[in-house]
């Protein structure tokens, strides 16, 4: 007979516990680990199979004018194989599901607005969109970084796993839905729901929330700049640390959406735990037989 | 999933007839069951505009004698009307089951629509000084030909295109719908409502008419209620929030006004454009691109959000 055992946590496991936060149990490059801000950012390891060699001073264009959105992501795809590291894409018209998929270094510009599911599943690029964005922009987005201009839809960074996702503009509602990992940055205010069930990651909000901010959150952090319609279920306040306000100096003046309160407008939003049963412990009582 | 949109110009009829059709067909993909306009011409106070349909769609592949039956309930409609003491100016009939009559009429509209509706296979789908409703199956070009929007010209409109999930695949369930008998007032939604049979009693006890079982009707009978009692069109769709139960955007339109409400989960989607000659609103970007084909700046209404515009 056993029972299950659980290791002692490592110093970082137990520093990051203290803040509310735990390490990423994930490998390979979306591996995320909280205290180093620029490791997800620095591309390493791109080892996977059809991952291309590109070269970011080699620039091509795109124009969607006429084209769907399939084969505006075959062109994307065979533009890395030949070598382009930047390429523009003109004209996208609001078209759903344009840029997806994307498992390579890239620096995307995105010259207009997208429509549905725009982004999504990306790990790696580095894409900026001087329109706005619909719906579940970003979703399962797993390393790179998205800087939209204007505003975004709902289920903004649904299930992010990593990366950096930055709206200027205002977004929707479930932003950052059951997210996983990475940072989400919201330079104006977020609908109701957002940060639903987040597990890891950051989450930035420079204006105002709507109502059940961080409802039955099991982990990660919101910081909040304005104020919320309403906390959710099993969020609560907490108190803001010197490296959460290292962070945040670092990340809004990177992407360039301070807001006029500075550093410190921002309250710190994390989970209550009463109902944490992710990563939890079997009961003692319960014991494994062999 | 469904997609519903509109839009309403701020000065001068245009050609909203096709700005409409460019809409509703960018948002196919949203619903392939049918498709809905309710479109506003020029108003004529001293005319009404009646769109009417004698039968289903479906009703010509199993009633041989349909074409017939048609024609007898044509008779009797013309007969009621010259009994109320309506004028018909001009009938057109855009396809063997659907009608269009100017009238000049000075009477009770309610008891007019009630008295054809009476008619086996009568339902009276606008009526109005200057609101026109089509809806039939097929996309938006289709019904759109069918029926000659290309050369409507008008100050507003909403549409539908409808993925039918709550009640059966025909005209009699396709959007938009009329807030009988109130004159120019339509409604277009995108949702479910789940206490739809709950508040459907409740109208039906306050005396209100449903002619489908397509929970998107109740939201024109609630309106059309409402506005009875005297509340005003950005009331009812307060009100709406708090009262109607589950997941839902709509969109309602009176002769000079356009109106939205998104419920308090905010499921649904709306994208919002406005300028000062314009504004636009629907399900997806797609179809605001479809008539303003600039880049421009859009967002999304947030939960609970009511917003009225006049024409």
């Amino acid at each position: 007979m056993a029972t299950l055992t659980r290791a002692a946590p490592s110093e970082q496991e137990s520093k990051s516990h203290e803040m509310g936060m735990h390490t990423e149990q994930l490998t390979g490059r979306t591996q995320q680990v909280f205290f180093d801000i620029d490791l997800n950012e620095a591309h390493h390891g791109f080892s996977l199979p059809d991952t291309f060699d590109v070269d970011f001073n080699k620039r091509g264009e795109i124009d969607a004018s006429n084209m769907e959105a399939k084969q505006v992501n075959a062109r994307i795809r065979e533009m890395m194989k030949e070598g382009y590291g930047t390429i523009v894409l003109k004209n996208p018209a609001a078209k759903h599901s344009l840029a997806v998929g994307i498992l390579n270094r890239l620096n995307l510009i995105i010259e207009g607005s997208l429509g549905y599911f725009g982004c999504g599943l990306i790990d790696g690029p580095n894409i900026r969109i001087n329109g706005r964005v619909g719906w579940s922009c970003g979703e399962n987005m797993m390393s790179g970084s998205i800087l939209i201009e204007k505003n975004a839809g709902s289920q903004f960074g649904a299930a992010l796993r990593g990366g950096d996702l930055v709206c200027k503009g205002d977004v929707g509602s479930r932003t950052g839905i059951d997210m996983k990992g990475g940072n989400i940055i919201v330079g104006g205010d977020t609908g109701s729901f957002s940060g639903f069930m987040m597990q890891r990651g950051r989450m930035v909000i420079c204006g105002n929330a709507g109502k059940n901010l961080g409802d039955s959150m099991y982990d990660g952090t919101i910081f909040l700049g304005g104020e919320p319609r309403s906390l959710g279920v099993d969020a609560i306040w907490s108190d803001m640390t010197d490296l959460d306000r290292e962070w945040l100096e670092r990340k809004l003046t990177k992407y360039d959406v301070m807001p006029k309160g500075g550093i410190g407008s921002f309250r710190k939003i994390v989970a209550g735990k009463q109902l944490w049963n992710y990563d939890n412990l079997e009961p003692t009582e319960k014991k494994l037989v062999l | 999933m469904c997609g519903i949109a509109g839009v309403i110009h701020r000065g001068n009829a245009v050609g909203v007839g096709q700005e409409m059709t460019a809409m509703l067909q960018s948002l196919k993909h949203r619903g392939p069951d049918s498709t809905g306009f309710a479109v506003y011409g020029v108003t004529k106070p001293d005319e009404y505009v009646m769109r009417l349909k004698l039968a289903e769609a479906e009703d010509f592949d199993t009633d041989y004698n349909i074409r017939d039956k048609i024609r007898d309930r044509q008779a009797l409609v013309d007969n009621r009307l010259a009994e109320l003491g309506a004028q018909t100016l001009e009938v057109e009939q855009p396809t063997p089951y659907a009608f269009r009559y100017r009238l000049k009429f000075s009477g009770d509209t309610k008891q007019l629509a009630t008295d054809l509706e009476h008619i086996e296979g009568g339902e009276v789908l606008s009526f109005g000084n200057s609101l026109e409703l089509i809806k039939d199956l097929g996309d938006a070009t289709v019904v759109s030909k069918q029926y000659g929007l290309a050369d409507f010209q008008g100050t507003h409109g909403i549409g539908h295109t409808r993925m039918a999930t709550e009640s059966d695949v025909d005209i009699r369930s396709a959007h938009p719908y009329w807030a009988y008998p109130y004159n120019d007032i339509s409604v277009v939604h995108n949702g479910q409502i789940t206490n739809y049979w709950i508040m459907r009693r409740e109208m039906e006890r306050l005396g209100h008419r449903f002619m489908s079982n397509c929970d998107s009707e109740l939201l024109a009978v609630y309106t059309a209620n409402n506005l009875e009692q005297g509340a005003t069109l950005e009331d009812s769709l307060r009100a709406s929030i708090k009262e109607i139960d589950g997941v839902f955007t709509y969109i309602v339109a009176t002769d000079k006004e356009l109106g939205m409400a998104k419920d308090t989960m905010a499921a649904k989607p709306m994208v919002l454009y406005e300028s000062d000659d314009i504004v636009a609103l629907a399900s997806e970007e797609v179809a605001i691109r479809a008539i303003v084909p600039r880049e421009i700046d859009t967002s999304d209404p947030y939960d609970e959000e009511v917003r009225v515009w006049q024409r």
